[in-house]
């Protein structure tokens, strides 16, 4: 599946009226991976792809980027790996061998991501990642020196979500009791392996503990099973689908918990749109700063462009990403990869999530961990690096 | 009790994902992997219709029904036919339509993500408590579960008591033979196929109110369907709903004494079992 996307021809208008050198120059081509079909492909469609278009519509508005005193349009060969990292692998050589692109940019999820990284490396190209979480940073910062990550680690993402109960707890807001389920796929049981010992730690009780197989079509067992250990808090490392079928059956069996946590997709628009008020106090993974302007702005272009919303935790990773390599290669004046892989690791970067800088191992110093809805927006209640706009948790009162 | 009536509402929606496949397999001898899209297809137009005209999925299936039916006739005259008058025996034309809807199934995927994009599709319809035995069930799943009930039911009835439900099971039994019987095998599967198609696309519509899918979804449904029809014993409606509810219940039952992490193995471990045992399926007959 192949389209070419002549963002030249929509903004024509606005190219001509610039230099008579911007017409000149050759497009830059921007290779994208990700999938559009899968298991991954309702993430992707969220999160991932509406990015893309955004900024090439934006860049291409403007005029294109500037690159050494010269302005080049953007124009953007798409791919669709259906969710399978060989072919994954297989476009993003195609992209560099045979479409000869100038920039690629990273797939999407944690594991596309991270099998995409030697490819990335052997190419010598700057790989971020706006959408893997990983405890294995340390070991891949040493491996893939190109490779850059804005989602954090793992263990700081159920940290966010533990620290957060911890201090409704410690307020004796909600008691001691947790039930913690996981989908048995590599995203859910890397969290609950980080996830169980904070809790331990922090000194919650586990009353009742389970996985369920990717795909599972009925999850009322275990909200059965989970409602009868009468837990104070209900915790779920989730993939969509089982995420807004966890939360249906919470809801009809009356769960009575304080803290109510899911993720990936409670932090997706249609998870409130769905859910409506009953979404009110529901926690999950990621956050964003709900007050900050630059975010709100990026979000009504985003949908104004698009027609989707982004959701509120990797959509605003995945535009900064595009933000930080568009200043890269601005400011280095050139398209070598090295010199523009050498500045993204020394500088930090504005961008709709704010102030952007990474650690010695790519990693960004700043990111939410967990968020909560409150008043219909999906608002940040723990963060890893101490960010602006921490708002506090409060305890979910009922489902209606 | 409250594991039963679980796994009876499980079993009621596994029904409703493989009766249509039967119906093709079974009569039209068509397997047709494609069978999950349809079912995604018929999903997609409740949530389009419900989010955008606030229609009841309930009242969606009315338009469903009859537009899958017309669709899937076309399917099999324009796509299936040819390879069903150029087969010389069972075997060659069962691989030329796995072959055949395997490739239908990604155009499909494609037509659907062309029209309504890759995003998850959810929304929240009867979404309440209903209180049975003392215990909490969503009323979209008793509602889905009363839907199979009628529509295996109906079905039920339908072939073995009218006319035209006793030639399409003689179609099922032996095409030869039906034909000597001055039965139009050729037009009598067309029928059977498309009919097949619109129970699979109602399924998806009863469905959509408590699952959430979106384009790419539709293989896990093959897949289910799949081994229902196989296990219940191919072209019997009575097998499959059997087969669907000794799953569901098992599934259930798994999950909620010993772990859900194990209702896949469940399942399998059934799927294999009857396979030892009774390869033809529950109500299977043995081929000759």
């Amino acid at each position: 599946m192949k389209r070419r996307t002549f963002f030249r021809a929509s903004t024509a208008l606005a190219a001509m009226t610039l230099a008579g050198a911007a017409f000149a120059a050759d497009p830059i081509v921007v290779g994208a991976v990700a999938p559009k079909t899968g298991p991954l492909a309702g993430g992707a469609a969220v999160t991932h792809w509406p990015n893309i278009q955004l900024w090439v519509s934006e860049v291409n508005a403007r005029g294109g980027l500037n690159v050494g005193g010269e302005q080049r349009m953007l124009e953007v060969i798409e791919y669709d790996d259906q969710t399978n990292p060989a072919e994954t692998i297989k476009a993003v050589t195609r992209l560099a061998q045979q479409d000869n692109a100038d920039i690629i940019l990273s797939p999407y999820s944690t594991g596309l991501s991270l099998a995409a990284a030697p490819i990335f490396d052997r190419l010598g190209i700057p790989q971020i990642t706006s959408s893997a979480a990983t405890d294995q940073i340390d070991e891949l910062a040493g491996q893939f020196p190109n490779l850059f990550f804005l989602l954090g680690r793992s263990a700081e993402i159920a940290g966010g979500a533990v620290e957060a109960m911890a201090k409704m707890r410690d307020a004796g807001e909600i008691g001691n009791r947790v039930a913690l389920v996981n989908v048995a796929d590599a995203f859910g049981i890397e969290l609950v392996s980080a996830g169980k010992p904070a809790l331990e730690a922090a000194g919650f009780e586990i009353v009742y503990e389970t996985s369920y197989p990717l795909g599972t079509q009925d999850l009322s067992p275990i909200m059965k099973a989970a409602k009868d250990a009468e837990p104070d808090a209900f915790v779920a490392f989730s993939y969509p689908g089982d995420t807004f079928g966890l939360t249906e059956q919470a809801m009809i069996e009356g769960l009575d918990v304080g803290v109510f946590y899911t993720g990936v997709g409670t932090a997706f628009p249609s998870f409130a749109g769905r859910f409506g008020a009953a979404a009110e106090g529901i926690m999950g993974i990621g956050g964003v700063n709900a007050s900050s302007e630059t975010f709100l702005d990026y979000a009504a272009r985003l949908e104004a462009e698009t027609g989707s919303q982004p959701d509120y935790w990797a959509s605003g990773q995945m535009y900064a990403s595009l933000q930080i390599l568009e200043a890269a290669i601005e400011a280095t004046g050139t398209l070598d990869m090295a010199e523009v892989t050498q500045y993204i690791k020394d500088n930090s970067f504005e961008t709709v999530m704010g102030t952007i800088t990474f650690d010695d191992q790519n990693s960004s110093t700043g990111y939410w961990t967990a968020g909560q809805w409150q008043d219909g927006v999906f608002k940040g209640v723990a963060s890893f690096g101490g960010l602006d706009g921490v708002v506090e948790p409060f305890v979910k009162a009922g489902w209606e | 009790m409250d594991i039963i009536i679980t796994g009876l509402f499980l079993g009621g929606t596994y029904a409703l994902i493989a009766m249509g496949l039967n119906l093709q397999y079974g009569v039209a001898r068509i397997m047709n992997l494609a069978n999950g899209e349809m079912l995604v297809v018929g999903a997609f137009t409740a949530f389009a219709l419900y989010s955008g005209a606030a229609v009841s999925p309930f009242l969606t299936i009315f338009i469903v029904a009859p537009v899958a039916y017309l669709l899937n006739w076309l399917i099999y005259r324009i796509m299936l036919r040819p390879l069903v008058t150029r087969a010389k025996s069972r075997g060659m034309l069962e691989q030329d339509a796995i072959l055949t809807t395997f490739g239908l199934s990604f155009v499909m995927v494609g037509l659907m993500i062309w029209v309504f994009g890759g995003d998850y599709f959810s929304y929240s319809y009867l979404a309440r408590p209903v209180v049975l035995f003392g215990d909490n069930y969503g009323l979209n799943r008793l509602s889905a579960f009363i839907g199979a009930v009628i529509l295996c039911t109906a079905l039920y009835i339908w072939l073995n008591h009218s006319r035209a439900g006793m030639a399409i099971r003689a179609v099922a039994v032996s095409p030869k033979s039906a034909r000597l019987v001055g039965i139009d095998v050729p037009k009598l599967s067309a029928r059977a196929f498309a009919l097949g198609g619109a129970v699979t696309a109602v399924g998806g519509a009863v469905i959509s109110t408590f699952l959430t899918l979106d384009a790419s979804t539709g293989v896990l449904f093959t897949m289910k369907a799949l081994i229902i029809v196989i296990m219940g014993g191919v072209g019997d409606v009575r097998g499959t709903i059997v087969a669907a509810l000794v799953l569901g219940v098992g599934e259930t039952l798994v999950a909620s004494l010993i772990d859900p992490g194990l209702t896949l193995a469940t399942a399998y471990a059934l799927f294999i079992l009857i396979l030892l045992f009774r390869p033809q399926g529950l109500f299977g007959r043995k081929s000759a």
